[in-house]
C-alpha cells in the first residue's frame, strides 16, 4: 500500500506566500561528478565548512551516470602527459587554452587514481594493475574504464564517498531558478523545493554552477531529459558570457529515433562502421587506411575523431549510402567479429542497450547507429581556476567554458574533466568561503520576492502558447541550423525562430495550477532556460566565420581562419535582452595551430 | 500503425485530492514505445498535469520505477508491445513508499537508509596518491554484481517486509553493504556489522526473493542479503567465543 496523508501534510507548508529562508558557505548547483567532486574537495580543504549540494534531480540521477566509454589519464609507460596534451589541443582544432590542458593533463591521472582509492570499480588487468582502452583522437590507449559504464560507476562512487563528510548536506529535488547578485557579488540563489513547491532563498559566500550541458536544444540527442542547460542561462541572464557555444559535439553513434548513446569504446574495443554496401566509408574521409576489423589503430578509421566520423556520416546521408531503417537512416556499427566473450565483458550494457531499445544482438547482427548532439564543447566563460567574471560565482564541468575543449572535445576528457576541475573549483570556493564574504539573506530578500513573483506568475500563466509545441519547435531549428554542417540560410532562420519562440515563450499557458511536484512549472521554466541558450549558440555560430572542428561552414566559410578566429566566441546576453558576440585570444604556449593529422597521415603511413 | 492502448494512471494530487483516484488515457502503441514514452506522450498532448519521474530514458538513472500492472518496472525499460494482449496497463506510484504526487513516490527513506550503512571505502591508512590498489578480475568479480545498483528502488516496492516495517533497512541498502564489504581493499566490515545485524539489518528479510526479480539491472539483492546472514552468523558466532572467553565484545 501506499502513504497518501503524508503529501498531504506537506502540501500545506506551501504556497505562493511562503519564503524559506537557508544560509550556507558554499552551495553547489548540481549533483553530478563535477558537483560531488567539487564538494568533496571543498570539505576536505576546510572541515569547518557548511556545504550545500543543491540539485533538481537526486545525485545519482545525474546525467554523468550515462557516461559509458571511459577516463582518460596518462598511465602506461610509453606514454606522455606531451602526448595527451597534444592529442587534445590537436582534436580541438587549436582552440583549447593551452595552460588549461596543461593543467587538465597533470592532474587526470592522480584523480583517477583518488577514485579508485574512493572504491571505484575500474576494469583490471588479468595481474590486478588499471586497464586502459583506446579511444578515438588518442595516439595511446589511456582511457580508464568500468566495463561501459564508466559514469555510472564514478557518479555512485562519487555520491556513496561525498556521504562520509559532515560537511557537505544536501537539498535533493531543489530546482535553482536565479542566481542572486549584491554589490557585484554573487551572494546566493533562489530555488523552488519541487516537493512542495516553496521558493527557498539560500545565501551563501561561494557558488558554484555544475549543472552540465544543454544538448535538449536538439531533437535528437544521447542525453536525459533533464540536460537543460539550467546553469548555463542562470550565468548568462546576469552577463557573464558564454563561451564557444557554436561547438556542439554530434556523437557518432547514438541509436536511430531515440538518440541513445552507444560507446565510442565499441570502436576502441574493434567495432567497425560500414554503410549499405558494407564499405567501411571513413577510409574515403582522410581516416584511412583501412585497418583490419578488430584491429582498430589509434586515430585511424573508426579511431578518428568524433567531428570527423560525424561529417563523414553526413556526407554518406547525401551521397544515399547510408542504411534506411524504420527510425530513419543509420550506418551500421558492426561488432560481431569480436565475439560474444568479449563483447560481454566489455560492452555489456551496449548489449543490453540494442536488445532493449532496438531489438537486435551485437554479437549477431551489426547495430544501427547514426550521429545525435552529445554534448557542448562551450559554457560558462572561466579562468582557469573556474573562476566566472561575477565574483563569488564558479562554473565547473560541462555547463563551463574552462578552455579544455576548444572546438572539439575528444572522448574520455570530460570525465576526467569533472575531476580535475571539480576539485578545483571545490578548493576556490572554500578559500572565498573561509573570507567569510556571505550577504545576510535579509538584504537579499527583496529580489529574491520579486523573482519568486515572476516564477510564480508563470506557474498560473494562462496564454494561448503550448509549451511542447515551443520545445519542438526549438528543437528542430537548432537541428536544422546549427547541425553537423551549417549553412546561411538556415543558420538565420534558427536565429529568428529562436527570436520568435523566446516573444510566444512570454505567451505560454500552462494547465497545472498547482505547487506539488508540478513538473510543467518546472518543465517551462526549462524551456526558458534552453531558450537562451539555444539563442547563445546560434548566435555564436552565425558570428564564427569560418569552420573548425565541430563548427562547419561548407558553403559560405569552408576553411579554418586562424587570422581572425583562432578566439573564443563571448556571446553576452545585453540588458534589454540582445546577444552581442564578442572575441577573446586563446591561450597558445607551445603548440603553434598546425593541421589535424588522423588515418596514415597521423602514424606516418601513406594514406590512401 | 493505428494502434492504440489504454493507460489506467493512478492520480493524486495533495492540493486538490483527499483519496487517489484513476484517470483513463489513451495513447498509440507502436512497437517502440516504452511506457514512459507513453507518459510523456500524455504529458505532451493530452494532460499536461500529470507527474511523472524521468531522465535517461536508457536504464541507468533510476529515476523512472513505476508499478505496471501491479509489479515494480523502470517505466523506460518496459514496453507496450508486451501489453497489447491485456489492452490496458495499470501505472501507480511504487508501492511502499508515501506519494508525493501522481506518479512520484517520495524515496527519501530509502535514500536514508542507503546511507546509513556506510557505503564508502573504509581503510585504515591511505594508500600513496599516485598508486593503485591491486585488484584482480577474480577480486572484483565478488561484489562486482552488488555495484550495479542503480538505487531506483524497485525492489523496495517489490519487499514485503518493508512494507510492513519502513525501518527495515531493506533490499539495495543491504546489498550496498554487502558490495563493499565483499571488496578487497575495503577494511570496514565489522563496523558495517552493527547495521547488518541489527533487528533493521538482514535478519528480517524472510528471503521471499522478489527483490532479485524485479531487479532491472540483475543485481540479486537476495543472494547479497543471504551472504550478509552468513557474515551475520560468523560475526555473532565469533563474538560469542570472545564472550565465553570474557574479552567481552569484538
Amino acid at each position: 500500500m501506499q502513504g497518501y496523508a503524508r503529501a498531504a501534510a506537506l502540501c500545506v507548508l506551501g504556497g505562493a506566500n511562503a519564503m524559506n529562508q537557508q544560509q550556507a558557505d558554499i552551495v553547489i548547483v548540481g549533483g553530478g561528478g563535477a558537483g560531488l567532486r567539487a564538494a568533496i574537495a571543498a570539505a576536505e580543504s576546510n572541515p569547518g565548512l557548511d556545504i550545500l549540494l543543491l540539485s533538481k534531480v537526486y545525485p545519482m540521477r545525474s546525467h554523468t551516470v550515462a557516461a559509458e566509454g571511459g577516463c582518460a589519464g596518462v598511465i602506461q609507460a610509453h606514454d606522455s602527459l606531451d602526448a595527451h596534451f597534444d592529442d587534445t589541443v590537436a582534436g580541438g582544432d587549436w582552440l583549447c587554452d593551452q595552460d588549461v590542458v596543461d593543467y587538465f593533463v597533470r592532474h587526470a591521472t592522480e584523480e583517477n587514481l583518488r577514485l579508485e582509492h574512493w572504491g571505484c570499480p575500474w576494469s583490471r588487468k588479468p595481474d590486478g594493475s588499471i586497464n586502459v582502452r583506446a579511444f578515438g583522437g588518442m595516439q595511446i590507449e589511456r582511457t580508464w574504464f568500468a566495463a561501459d559504464k564508466t559514469g555510472f560507476h564514478i557518479l555512485h562512487t562519487l555520491f556513496q564517498t561525498s556521504l562520509k563528510y559532515p560537511g557537505i548536506r544536501r537539498c535533493d529535488e531543489y530546482f535553482c531558478t536565479d542566481l542572486l547578485v549584491e554589490d557585484g557579488h554573487c551572494a546566493g540563489l533562489l530555488a523552488i523545493d519541487m516537493r512542495s513547491g516553496e521558493q527557498t532563498l539560500i545565501a551563501a559566500s561561494a557558488v558554484i554552477l555544475a549543472t552540465g550541458g544543454a544538448a535538449r536544444v536538439y531533437r535528437y540527442n544521447t542525453n536525459g531529459g533533464i540536460v537543460t542547460g539550467d546553469g548555463m542561462a542562470l550565468a548568462y541572464r546576469q552577463g557573464v558570457p558564454l563561451r564557444d557555444m557554436e561547438f556542439v559535439q554530434y556523437h557518432p553513434t547514438g541509436l536511430p529515433g531515440s538518440g541513445i548513446l552507444i560507446t565510442e569504446a565499441a570502436r576502441g574495443e574493434g567495432g567497425v562502421l560500414t554503410n549499405r554496401e558494407g564499405y567501411r566509408y571513413l577510409q574515403d574521409y582522410g581516416l584511412g587506411p583501412e585497418t583490419p576489423p578488430g584491429q582498430p589503430q589509434n586515430k585511424q578509421m573508426e579511431l578518428g575523431p568524433r567531428d570527423r566520423l560525424s561529417q563523414a556520416f553526413w556526407h554518406e546521408e547525401q551521397a544515399g549510402r547510408t542504411v534506411a531503417t524504420e527510425r530513419g537512416a543509420a550506418v551500421h556499427l558492426d561488432l560481431r567479429h569480436l565475439g560474444e566473450q568479449h563483447i560481454q565483458e566489455r560492452l555489456p550494457f551496449i548489449r543490453d542497450l540494442a536488445r532493449t531499445y532496438i531489438n537486435v544482438d551485437a554479437v549477431h547482427e551489426p547495430i544501427p547507429v547514426r550521429p545525435t548532439a552529445h554534448y557542448t564543447m562551450g559554457g560558462i566563460q572561466t579562468d582557469r581556476h573556474t573562476a566566472t567574471c561575477l565574483p563569488g560565482l564558479y562554473a565547473v564541468g560541462e555547463c563551463a567554458s574552462v578552455g579544455l575543449h576548444g572546438a572539439n572535445r575528444l572522448g574520455s576528457n570530460s570525465l576526467a574533466e569533472l575531476s580535475v576541475f571539480g576539485r578545483l573549483a571545490g578548493e576556490q570556493a572554500a578559500e572565498r568561503a573561509a573570507q567569510g564574504l556571505a550577504v545576510d539573506p535579509q538584504r537579499l530578500r527583496p529580489q529574491a520576492e520579486a523573482q519568486a513573483a515572476e516564477r510564480e506568475a508563470l506557474r498560473r500563466a494562462n496564454g494561448p502558447e503550448r509549451l511542447a509545441v515551443l520545445r519542438d519547435e526549438m528543437a528542430g531549428a537548432m537541428e536544422a541550423g546549427i547541425g553537423i554542417f551549417r549553412v546561411p540560410a538556415q543558420m538565420t532562420a534558427t536565429v529568428e525562430k529562436i527570436a520568435e519562440l523566446k516573444a510566444r515563450y512570454q505567451q505560454l499557458g500552462l494547465k497545472d495550477g498547482s505547487h506539488a511536484f508540478n513538473t510543467e512549472w518546472l518543465q517551462a521554466i526549462e524551456l526558458g532556460f534552453l531558450l537562451d541558450v539555444a539563442e547563445a549558440m546560434s548566435h555564436a555560430a552565425l558570428a564564427r566565420q569560418e569552420s573548425r572542428g565541430s563548427h562547419q561552414r561548407p558553403e559560405d566559410f569552408p576553411a579554418r581562419n586562424d587570422a581572425l578566429f583562432l578566439r573564443h566566441s563571448l556571446a553576452r546576453q545585453q540588458q534589454g535582452g540582445a546577444t552581442e558576440v564578442s572575441w577573446q585570444d586563446v591561450v597558445i604556449t607551445r603548440s603553434a595551430p598546425g593541421e589535424r593529422h588522423y588515418g596514415g597521415k597521423a602514424t606516418g603511413e601513406a594514406g590512401r | 500503425m493505428s494502434d492504440t492502448i489504454e493507460l489506467a494512471v493512478t492520480r493524486y494530487r495533495p492540493e486538490q485530492d483527499t483519496q487517489p483516484w484513476e484517470q483513463r488515457y489513451t495513447v498509440p502503441c507502436s512497437d517502440d514505445m516504452s511506457v514512459l514514452d507513453a507518459l510523456n506522450y500524455i504529458k505532451d498532448a493530452l494532460d499536461p498535469s500529470l507527474s511523472h519521474r524521468w531522465s535517461c530514458r536508457m536504464a541507468i538513472c533510476g529515476s523512472c520505477g513505476v508499478m505496471v500492472n501491479g509489479e515494480p518496472k523502470l517505466s523506460c525499460k518496459t514496453f507496450l508491445r508486451d501489453y497489447r494482449e491485456a489492452g490496458v496497463l495499470e501505472v501507480r506510484a511504487l508501492d511502499n513508499l508515501p506519494v508525493e504526487r501522481d506518479l512520484v513516490a517520495d524515496i527519501s527513506g530509502v535514500v536514508e537508509h542507503i546511507e546509513a550503512v556506510k557505503p564508502w571505502l573504509i581503510r585504515h591508512s591511505e594508500p600513496p596518491v599516485d598508486t593503485a590498489h591491486s585488484q584482480t578480475p577474480a577480486q572484483m568479480a565478488r561484489y562486482h554484481a552488488f555495484s550495479q545498483c542503480i538505487n531506483c528502488a524497485l525492489c523496495y516496492a517489490a519487499c514485503p517486509q518493508f512494507g510492513r516495517n519502513p525501518a527495515f533497512l531493506g533490499p539495495a541498502a543491504l546489498t550496498l553493504a554487502q558490495r563493499y564489504n565483499l571488496d578487497s581493499r575495503d577494511e570496514g566490515s565489522s563496523e558495517r556489522m552493527p547495521w547488518l545485524n541489527a533487528e533493521e539489518g538482514v535478519w528480517s528479510c524472510t528471503f521471499v526473493g522478489y527483490c532479485s526479480e524485479v531487479c532491472p539491472k540483475d543485481v540479486d539483492p537476495a543472494s547479497a542479503i543471504n551472504r550478509g546472514k552468513v557474515a551475520s552468523d560468523i560475526n555473532y558466532g565469533v563474538n560469542l567465543f570472545r564472550l565465553l572467553r570474557g574479552k567481552g565484545d569484538a
